[in-house]
């Protein structure tokens, strides 16, 4: 406000500031020097250049391959839990009655899907007795072995994070109901079918939305923990050892606090990298009401 | 010539009539498959959820015997037996726990939520952009990367094994989703009421406390609910900073029960992770519009 002390903003900004520095700036800049060193606690950290990265890169499989299957949870699960989102999402953008019912119900598994008692859950569901089982044979399917086969195991921990897909819906429908009704009739009187509208209309006007739920989806896919922890424990054969969990091990179990560091920062720089990446390529199929194309 | 007009409104009559049973019986096929998929799919999300709660009123040997979700023979031995846990606490002592973190991280993160809010969508003053910044990067920015540092500070500070490591960064709004979802929101609001109180007399903290807060009332109450539900949900955190059994919250004590009894007790567990789910089910149940207007207006994590 005018004539205001203008340090005055600062004034309430000054928890946020304290904060800042001391919570996330020093522990930010402590992690990357720390990632140079050999730490375990009982003496003071030593300095020993890029030997964890090297380590990391040539010598260290257990990191090779959780990694690797970090970037397959990732890169499965983002984009069937985006779509799957949308579809839901779409379907629901109707005049139905019962759509607050249906939002619901699709929103419940979201407000409880990190807990431990669902991660709890997913065990008894999927044990080699469990209901999915049950299920599948009732259907006429042989048994699965959920969690004693690497790939079944991974694919376990994608389905309880799809099961969750109710926060990223209700940002669609929320974005589809905001959807300007003039600009359907317009398309229909052109003659458009219902697809090309969907794909002309619908999903332009989307798109900023479908940033926003990829750039979030994806930070938090890459810290799953919980999940494989309880479901699992990284097992089989490591299949499901995302780096969350590696990072916490060689951290909190090991006390290896420079080794762990290094892992964290390769696990930053690869989801700093994915986000420029698509900050980067949004100016290309994002689109923003209001800018020249309009 | 007025026979020829009416049978030619006949045949547009006709005409219309067959287009608007066409359009209708469209519509009626395509509300069919929507109500198909979306019953479909709700079943799906939800059985497991009502087989969970039906379950935890088995005996132990009828847990893995059929699909349904009704027990043969009710029990609440689950949840007297779970309730004791095989530690000298109660499930009591560990929601007392949760209750200890939750309240103070809730009543933290309004209060500096709020006034940071304020400061950034209400006051110009020197370093606004970066520090403006400097919040959308800690938004996008991985807690794992600062979590061992954190880890080391609070291990210095002395406050290993206690509560504070879990709430103390919220009450400096460290959850920089909270305050970006006030700042749009208050960006939103007219500032008109808050200039006439200005020339009326009124400082900036009584504006605050007096015209701004009434109107993000419910803006505050999306913020208090989804650190409910996220402190609830949290199992990390615990697990990194706290030890001694006494201190465990819900989610940590729902994983030590698992390791102490799951081998044969599953009753147990059922029955007290139905427990743990309950207050976030219950509070989701009552407050509902806050939450699908806090997720829609900010767009949230989950």
């Amino acid at each position: 406000m005018s004539g205001d002390n203008r340090f005055l903003g600062l004034f309430y900004l000054s928890p946020y500031i304290i904060g800042l520095l001391v919570f996330t700036a020093l522990p930010f800049a402590a992690s990357f020097y720390l990632s140079f060193t050999d730490y375990n606690l009982m003496s003071s950290p030593v300095f020993t250049g890029l030997d964890n990265y090297w380590k990391l890169f040539t010598g260290d499989r257990t990191f090779r391959k959780s990694l690797w299957v970090t970037l397959v949870y990732v890169f499965t699960t983002v984009p069937l839990k985006l779509a799957f989102a949308l579809f839901i999402a779409v379907i629901l953008n109707y005049k139905l009655k019962f759509i607050n019912f249906f939002r619901t119900a699709f929103y419940v598994p979201s407000i409880l899907g990190g807990s431990i008692a669902i991660a709890v859950m997913w065990r008894y569901l999927f044990a080699d007795v469990g209901i999915v089982n049950m299920g599948l044979a009732t259907l006429g399917f042989e048994p699965v072995n959920w969690f004693g086969d690497p790939t079944n195991a991974l694919f376990t921990i994608t389905l309880l994070r799809l099961w969750q897909f109710g926060s990223a819906m209700v940002i669609f429908l929320a974005a589809l109901q905001s959807i300007d009704k003039s600009l359907y009739e317009a398309a229909s009187i052109d003659g458009a079918g219902k697809f090309a509208t969907f794909w002309h209309i619908t999903m332009p006007l989307i798109t900023p939305v479908i940033f926003f739920n990829l750039i979030m989806q994806m930070v938090q896919a890459f810290q799953e923990f919980n999940g494989p922890y309880i479901i699992t424990q990284g097992g089989p054969l490591k299949s499901t050892y995302l780096l969350p969990l590696y990072i916490y091990e060689e951290a909190f179990r090991r006390f290896d606090m420079g080794y762990a560091s290094a892992i964290a920062w390769v696990l930053f720089v690869i989801i700093m990298v994915l986000t420029l990446i698509a900050f980067w390529s949004s100016r290309h199929w994002v689109y923003y009401a209001g800018d020249k194309r309009s | 010539m007025a026979n020829h007009i009416l049978s030619e409104n006949l045949a547009l009559d006709q005409e219309a009539d067959r287009i608007l049973k066409a359009q209708r019986r469209r519509q009626f096929v395509s509300a069919t498959l929507r109500y198909g998929v979306l019953t479909l799919v709700g079943l799906i999300m939800l059985y497991p959820l009502i087989w969970l709660i039906g379950a935890s009123f088995k005996s132990n040997s009828e847990i893995f015997a059929g699909a349904g979700f009704i027990p043969n023979e009710a029990t609440i031995s689950g949840y007297v037996q779970g309730w004791q846990t095989s530690t000298p606490y109660t499930f009591g002592r560990f929601f007392w726990n949760t209750f200890l973190i939750v309240v103070p991280k809730m009543i933290g993160t309004v209060i500096s939520c709020t006034a940071v809010a304020y400061g950034f969508a209400r006051f110009d003053f020197p370093g606004k952009k970066v520090l403006f910044a400097s919040l959308i990067a800690t938004l996008l920015l991985p807690n794992v990367v600062t979590r061992i540092p954190q880890y080391l500070l609070f291990r210095d500070l002395g406050w290993l094994d206690s509560f504070l490591p879990l709430w103390v960064p919220s009450a400096f709004a460290g959850d920089a989703f909270f305050v970006f979802m006030l700042v749009q929101f208050l960006r939103a609001i007219p500032r008109d009421m808050e200039e006439a109180a200005r020339v009326d007399g009124a400082n900036t903290w009584q504006v605050l406390l007096f015209i701004v807060v009434p109107l993000l009332t419910p803006a505050l109450i999306s913020v208090c609910l989804f650190q409910f539900m996220w402190t609830m949900n949290d199992f990390l955190g615990p697990l990194i900073y706290l030890s001694s059994v006494d201190k465990f919250p819900v989610s940590l004590a729902l994983k030590l029960s698992i390791d102490t009894t799951e081998a044969f007790e599953w009753n147990r567990i059922l029955a007290m992770s139905v427990l743990t789910i309950m207050p976030a089910l219950i509070v989701f149940f009552v407050a509902q519009k806050y939450f699908i207007e806090g997720i829609s207006a900010g767009g949230v994590k989950g």
